[in-house]
């Protein structure tokens, strides 16, 4: 039963929205949201709490507090968002670390929910087509959120291994994408011209922003211990999203990929680390059979419904719309049926 | 077939195989409409794409249209035993692979789409290089490929898929022109557990033609190694004329499908697939099946390239 309920990485978005579901639940009396920053948007009646994870504080406050959740979504996916590369790592990995000692030591804390990331399963040409929770990667990442994902979730069954009482669930999510999440895939989406990997055609699942936190919110208040990968049903190839967003794809020669990202990066335009670019190469989809049995959660949107319900809320069907296609095929078919007439 | 049935576009519930029918040909407006539909498709996005990146809009419409000339008029392919293939549920093709390129695949999985009752769509299984490699691994999968690993194989069976693997890769593909159909060894059998795991039908598929494309008579292992492939051939025409020595030879092929051998009936206990010597039993039996079936098609063939 959750009671008390602590979220890290409570003044992001996604934090902060899951602290607005959860202070909206009237059986959690008390929803305390922990950030190294102030948060910029609404956390509803969540007490928010300027920790660094990082530091032992936090045991204080799960101990005071008499917490008996911890629901944790602070590892930072792009090193912008933490000011750096070597921030975000600390405040990744250094702050599990923390948080998950202190969670340890407190006897009131009876259930973990960890938002991780199917980035810890690679991407590679060795890849099976979809990848079950109990898969190795054949790819693993080297660096990156995806590597900071992979150490964390160690971390996290060493803390399933010493404390065999506490309900641990690790929901393993596909690209987050909804109608105003800024995630690098929606800033990448979001590019007028959409640079790709020449060659290459990635397979990519999409999970919707409300579908994913539905499943953190019943992770929270329902009891769903294990590893779940969590994404809208099918795939959409890059090309296919590319054109669904009607955006122009410019294919960039596989050597020269790398400068581009950086270009990319500098600009402060998108994310396009290595490791989004080996997933932009390689593409990656789960299996999400265990989500719909075990777990018992149908997403509502499809990865091509969450795909286009971000494309239709920002508008971006601006450089290739629908309506200029469909006349440029009305045109065309008259001329040509005009021809041999 | 008229050069028109490039240009047919195929919906859902139409038959690869027979557009174009003479007498049938489908108007001018109607093609510029369908074309034009497809290009509309194509250019918003507006097709499905199943989990391993198969693209059955582009497959029939575009790849496998682009295939059919040099399968009708180059290797003048000639299908026997397609009423070995069933007509619905999960079975795995296994064939011999020659011919330098694997052009083998391509032909049976479009021999089973144009000449099957069912035009089904056979999904081939590659090894890790050839999705390493830019276009050419886009490309397989969206013809239906996938990597040659025990879960897709396992996954695509179960799903009622017809999937077709060549357990000789590379080895048979970059074997010399001497060693012409001798199968070589057929790894480690992984495809005969998948099937007798779901328990599907495994049929032997013997493709005569297919070594005579690009005699290889020759190997650069330090092309091979610069380049990271598994070997560099050197045929009578490649690489000496350049873009022109990748012409294929035009061979006649014939493609035989074998009766099927039903594996249902030897996993009773539902765990044929751990069974080690009974992999090795069926390894055997199959591809004893498809080089008996190869020595006996080159017996009756008239000649290379007729």
């Amino acid at each position: 039963m959750a009671r008390v309920v602590l979220v890290t990485g409570v003044s992001r978005y996604l934090g902060g929205r899951m602290a607005r579901i959860l202070t909206d639940d009237p059986a959690i009396e008390r929803v305390i949201g922990v950030d190294v920053v102030a948060p910029t948007g609404d956390i509803g009646g969540a007490d928010f709490v300027r920790a660094d994870i990082r530091n032992p504080i936090i045991g204080k406050v799960l101990a005071t507090a008499e917490v008996d959740t911890v629901v944790h979504m602070g590892v930072i996916a792009t090193p912008r968002q933490a000011g750096g590369r070597t921030p975000m790592k600390e405040i990744n990995v250094i702050g599990t670390m923390q948080l998950l000692a202190a969670c340890q030591k407190a006897a009131s804390v009876t259930k973990l929910v960890v938002k991780s990331s199917t980035s810890v399963y690679g991407a590679g040409p060795g890849d099976p087509a979809l990848f079950t929770e109990d898969m190795e990667p054949r790819h693993p990442p080297t660096s990156g959120w995806a590597k900071d994902s992979v150490e964390v979730e160690s971390y996290v069954r060493g803390l399933a291994r010493r404390r065999p009482d506490l309900t641990v669930s690790t929901l393993r999510f596909a690209n987050f994408l909804g109608p105003t999440a800024s995630t690098p895939m929606a800033q990448y989406f979001s590019l007028p011209v959409i640079p790709t990997v020449w060659g290459y055609d990635a397979r990519l699942q999409f999970v919707h922003v409300d579908d994913g936190l539905e499943v953190m919110r019943r992770a929270t208040v329902e009891d769903h211990p294990g590893i779940f990968n969590v994404a809208g049903e099918g795939v959409l190839s890059l090309s296919q999203a590319i054109r669904r967003a009607g955006r122009v794809e410019v294919p960039v020669w596989t050597p020269l990929v790398p400068v581009v990202g950086r270009w990319v990066r500098r600009g402060g335009f998108a994310d396009f680390s290595p490791e989004q670019i080996r997933l932009l190469t390689h593409g990656r989809a789960v299996d999400t059979t265990r989500l719909l049995t075990k777990f018992g959660f149908t997403p509502r949107y499809t990865t091509e419904q969450a795909f286009d319900d971000f494309v239709a809320a920002r508008r971006l069907n601006t450089v290739l719309s629908p309506e200029l296609v469909s006349g440029a095929e009305t045109v065309a078919g008259r001329i040509l049926s005009g021809w041999s007439a | 077939m008229s050069d028109a049935q490039i240009l047919h576009m195929p919906g859902a519930d139409d038959r690869p195989g027979e557009v174009a029918v003479p007498g049938a040909d489908p108007s001018w407006s109607d093609q510029v409409d369908a074309v034009l539909e497809f290009l509309r498709h194509r250019a918003l996005g507006e097709y499905r794409v199943d989990p391993f990146g198969f693209d059955p809009e582009l497959n029939d419409s575009v790849l496998m249209a682009a295939l059919r000339p040099l399968y009708k008029h180059w290797f003048r392919v000639e299908v026997r035993g397609i009423e070995h293939i069933p007509t619905t549920g999960g079975a795995l093709v296994v064939g011999n692979h020659a011919g330098t390129i694997g052009l083998d695949a391509a032909m049976v999985q479009l021999a089973i789409l144009d000449e099957h009752p069912a035009h089904r769509h056979l999904r081939t299984l590659g090894g890790e290089l050839l999705f390493s490699v830019p276009f050419l691994g886009m490309l397989a999968r969206k013809a239906g490929a996938t990597l040659a690993c025990t879960p897709d194989a396992e996954r695509l069976l179960r799903d009622g898929e017809l999937v077709g693997v060549w357990p000789e890769g590379y080895k048979g593909t970059g074997k010399p022109f001497s060693q012409r159909y001798r199968l070589q060894r057929f790894g480690r059998g992984g495809f005969v557990s998948a099937a007798l795991s779901v328990g599907v039908p495994i049929v032997p598929c013997s493709v005569v033609g297919s070594e005579e494309i690009y005699p290889m008579l020759g190997n650069a292992r330090l092309l091979a190694r610069l380049f990271g492939i598994p070997y560099f051939p050197i045929t009578p025409t490649f690489p000496w004329l350049g873009p022109l020595g990748v012409v294929p030879l035009p061979s006649k092929w014939v493609i035989e499908f074998g009766e099927p051998i039903d594996t249902s009936g030897l996993a009773p206990g539902g765990d044929a697939a751990d069974d080690p010597m009974l992999v090795f039993e069926v390894t055997d039996q199959v591809r004893e099946t498809i080089q008996h079936n190869l020595y006996r098609m080159l017996v009756r063939r008239r000649g290379i390239f007729r």
